[in-house]
């Protein structure tokens, strides 16, 4: 079962790779806040398997507080300041 | 075979981080390196599981994935050029010979005597490690997670003098001024996102805090999380994160070193050393800290984002005389000319 | 295979479509023209990639407490994903990113 789990995280560290490639090309800031979504779900899901992998159960929570925060940089990004009477951002 | 495998995951990690590390800092366009940096502390908290730190895991996760990325991307906001529409993007000055020079001779130094030291390391047959100390008392310290024994019970003092210097930090941050202008109400997909995700953010910053003593987790882990809690919510529109004014806010600002002290003098009055806990009230004296240092840092962070003190009205605040550039900070928009 | 059981073996098949989701939408993150269909490439990692990756390790894991965080970290990255992709979306429109015309 070993390898396999280590199989598959590196199958997933391929995801995270291609979602790399499109960091540093994504001609927009748009592409690359979205390809870091897919390097935090790729991560989550990296983090999720390592946890059988390294036998270390905790690697769950880290997943789990990576979850929860994946939005926070998103929303951080497309908010508009609030300047009277104009939108800026 | 499975060697080659961890190898290559290991090369893959390695890569990805350095790439990321260097994008981040050597891009022009100063958006997209805050992105890249975000991509940057999210593969360091993989790296940190990969070295099996869970604990470094979670504050990383909890730092680089939400709190520094809104940080930045907030700072860039007064930018010149990114408050229009145009595809102008925030860019990066560029720093004069004499001073890429130094750095880099300063870099190569640094490189180098990291370099030898790990040499060096590699050397040692038989490392001195404090770890089989530590194991050896961790039944008396009142918790079985040796991580935050270490922190809360036998290097106590450390962690009171660094809530301290997070104290210091934040009355540095609220005499900068008022606090920015806040961010436009949400519309209804942040809204409906933060109303939900608040309350699981504040359940699992409760979970983290409470597993910290038998688990990775602990007080700055839980505030960490807090805090980017307090972030969304100033992110959607809520005027001081989260965080109550006045009294209540200087409450919060100081309760992390107060009950730390507090609890200390206790000790030294009951007969006991400063922070010499009994080992049957160990457990209980070290939540308690925890969290009341996890509501300081959490606020000590939320303030950080803020930018400033919350309680007070940017009509009131006394501004330098006009010509003199004041902190990047305050809303300086209309006194400044740029 | 001899020595393994019903239960692993479902639990890595489940892992592998998992794993083929996630690739899927890294590659049509690659591949696809525009901003806005970039996003629907993304949401098939989310949501499938890492729904069959929780069930497979749903399956091989005895611990319940566990199991209950592997499906509330799904359930989380599909409904934050949900949010961010259509506020990154909506940010894109503002900004008058170009659609991809055949």
């Amino acid at each position: 079962m070993t390898s396999f789990l280590l199989l598959s995280t590196i199958v997933l560290g391929v995801s995270l790779g291609l979602g790399l490639v499109r960091v540093f090309k994504g001609p927009s800031i748009e592409d690359r806040m979205m390809s870091v979504q897919l390097l935090g779900t790729s991560g989550v899901g990296m983090l999720l398997l390592s946890a059988p992998l390294l036998d270390i159960s905790s690697n769950v929570d880290v997943a789990l507080v990576l979850a929860l925060l994946a939005a926070v940089s998103v929303a951080a990004l497309t908010v508009r300041e609030r300047v009277a009477g104009q939108d800026h951002e | 075979m499975e060697t080659l495998a961890w190898i290559l995951l290991d090369t893959m990690l390695v890569t990805a981080l350095l790439a990321l590390g260097w994008g981040s800092l050597a891009s022009k366009d100063l958006r997209r390196g805050v992105v890249l940096f975000i991509g940057f502390g999210l593969l360091l908290a993989l790296v940190w599981v990969r070295l099996r730190a869970p604990d470094i895991a979670l504050a990383e996760a909890a730092i680089g994935a939400g709190l520094t990325g809104a940080l930045m991307l907030s700072a860039l906001r007064d930018e010149p050029g990114t408050s229009s529409e145009a595809a102008g993007d925030a860019s990066v000055r560029s720093t004069p010979v004499s001073a890429s020079l130094l750095l880099t001779l300063l870099s190569a130094g640094l490189a180098i005597v990291l370099g030898a030291a790990f040499i060096c390391a590699l050397d040692r047959t038989d490392p001195a490690s404090l770890a089989e100390e530590v194991f050896a008392n961790l039944g008396v310290s009142g918790v079985s997670n040796p991580v935050t024994g270490v922190l809360l019970n036998f290097r106590a003092y450390d962690t009171l003098l660094e809530l301290a210097v997070l104290t210091a930090a934040v009355l540095g941050i609220l005499s900068l001024g008022p606090a920015r202008s806040g961010y436009q109400a949400s519309g209804p997909m942040l809204s409906g996102l933060t109303g939900w995700l608040v309350p699981v953010i504040l359940v699992v910053s409760g979970y983290l805090l409470w597993v910290g003593a038998k688990a990775p987790g602990g007080a700055f882990q839980a505030g960490a999380l807090l805090a980017a809690a307090g972030v969304l919510l100033r992110l959607a529109g809520h005027p001081s994160g989260g965080l109550p004014r006045e009294l209540a806010l200087r409450g919060l600002m100081v309760v992390g070193v107060a009950v730390f002290l507090i609890i200390g003098l206790t000790l030294m009055l009951v007969g006991r050393g400063f922070l010499d806990y009994p080992v049957a009230w160990a457990g209980s004296l070290i939540l308690a800290i925890e969290s009341a240092a996890t509501l300081g840092i959490a606020a000590t962070l939320i303030v950080a984002f803020l930018c400033g003190d919350p309680g007070q009205r940017p009509e009131n605040h006394e501004t330098a005389d006009s010509g003199v550039p004041l902190a990047k900070c305050e809303n300086n928009r209309r006194n400044t000319p740029r | 295979m001899p020595g393994k059981t019903m239960n692993e073996f479902l639990s890595a098949a489940l892992i592998v479509s998992g794993l083929a989701f996630f690739i899927a939408g890294g590659v049509g993150l690659l591949r696809l023209p525009d901003v806005y269909s970039r996003l629907h490439a993304l949401t098939k990692a989310d949501n499938l990639g890492l729904g069959l990756l929780v069930f497979g390790l749903l399956l091989s894991t005895d611990d319940a407490f566990v199991a209950v965080k592997l499906v509330l970290i799904w359930v989380l990255v599909l409904a934050s994903s949900a949010a961010s992709t259509y506020l990154i979306a909506q940010r894109a429109r503002r900004r008058e990113r170009g659609v991809w015309k055949p």
